[in-house]
């Protein structure tokens, strides 16, 4: 069977030379599958909404009923969880939601996800942290700790609710990373290992004699796969609403750090 | 024990973090069903706050995922 860990090796297709950076160090400019992979990803997004929004009527068309759509979906989760001052960060969410949901279904359709490598999802959950630890500082200023002690908590049980509090805090970008790279890669070898059972099952159907009751085996495998890539579908969409959801909620606590 | 083997059987033992998962994604969701057919007009503005708890659940199942995943291969 094959490795199923194969189709998220990361190679180059474009060698090029590479780039010292003073202080950093050298820096591989190759571009990889990966960076093609959200280039696509990227461009596909970019020429839909510029579809969808080419020629914007009072009465909407289909494309621009979806790119509307789309739109508003994201606009009222911003707005539900933070409230009106989420639409401040509503361009963030709106991109990280898109292309996060671009990528996940493009490794649907190509061989490669983008979002199944950790240093993807890793900067995307870095982008998420900083910008609620700068946008705390500078709407609460030092008022922006009161996030690490709720309000509440009588003070002798301070010394147990803070740390707890800090260490949550400190483990957010580590499982929001996680959980976009764990599910999408979790998907992705699931489908390779059920699609490995109909290969490796038709082979020993292939040698004759009780071997034949490989075929069964291999058609029931084969419908986990159609199964399987089905769900997939909904876990794509669902892991970047999740994304979406949280980075709202962790935006609210570091705009309403006060009253936690 | 030879130490390839001590990996896979920790490997397999790591991925046993996932059945607590297992258990809170199916309360978060039977909660939500018990709530929903009592009151089914208020089910559909609860859909944000249902994805939120199954996030937040479901992360500590892909912990376990990812650690079984380095137990693996490292």
């Amino acid at each position: 069977m094959a490795d199923p860990m194969h189709q998220f090796e990361v190679t180059k297709v474009v060698d090029l030379p590479d780039f010292s950076l003073p202080g950093v160090g050298v820096i591989d400019m190759a571009i990889t599958n990966s960076v093609v992979a959200m280039a696509i990803a990227a461009s596909l997004v970019v020429a839909f909404f510029a579809v969808a929004t080419a020629r914007a009527t009072v009465v909407p068309g289909r494309m621009q009923v979806l790119g509307e759509s789309i739109f508003s979906f994201i606009d009222d989760l911003a707005v539900s969880i933070i409230g009106p001052e989420g639409r401040a960060f509503f361009p963030f969410v709106f991109t990280l939601f898109v292309f996060i949901l671009a990528m996940n279904f493009l490794g649907l359709f190509l061989v490669f996800t983008a979002t199944s490598q950790l240093a993807v999802t890793v900067t995307f959950a870095l982008l998420t942290i900083l910008l609620v630890i700068v946008v705390g500082l500078a709407k609460n200023g030092l008022g922006f700790f009161k996030l690490f002690l709720p309000s509440g908590v009588p003070w002798y049980l301070w010394w147990l609710v803070v740390p707890i509090e800090v260490i949550s805090f400190l483990l957010r970008p580590v499982t929001l990373s996680l959980r976009l790279f764990g599910n999408m890669l979790g998907g992705h070898v699931a489908l390779k290992v059920f699609a490995g059972f109909v290969v490796s099952l038709g082979a020993l159907a292939a040698g004759g004699g009780v071997g034949l009751l490989g075929i069964p085996g291999a058609a029931l495998a084969l419908g986990g796969v159609v199964a399987l890539t089905a769900l997939e579908f909904l876990v794509a969409f669902l892991q970047a609403f999740v994304f979406a959801v949280l980075t709202c909620v962790y935006l609210n606590d570091a705009v309403h750090a006060g009253h936690h | 024990m030879e130490a390839e083997a001590a990996k896979y059987i920790g490997a397999g033992l790591a991925t046993l973090g996932m059945i607590g998962s297992g258990i809170g994604v199916g309360a978060i969701f039977s909660g939500f069903l018990q709530g929903a057919l009592r009151n089914p007009g208020a089910a559909g503005g609860q859909f944000t706050n249902l994805v939120l708890g199954f996030a937040l659940t479901e992360a500590l199942g892909i912990l376990a995922f990812v650690l079984g995943l380095l137990i693996l291969f490292s």
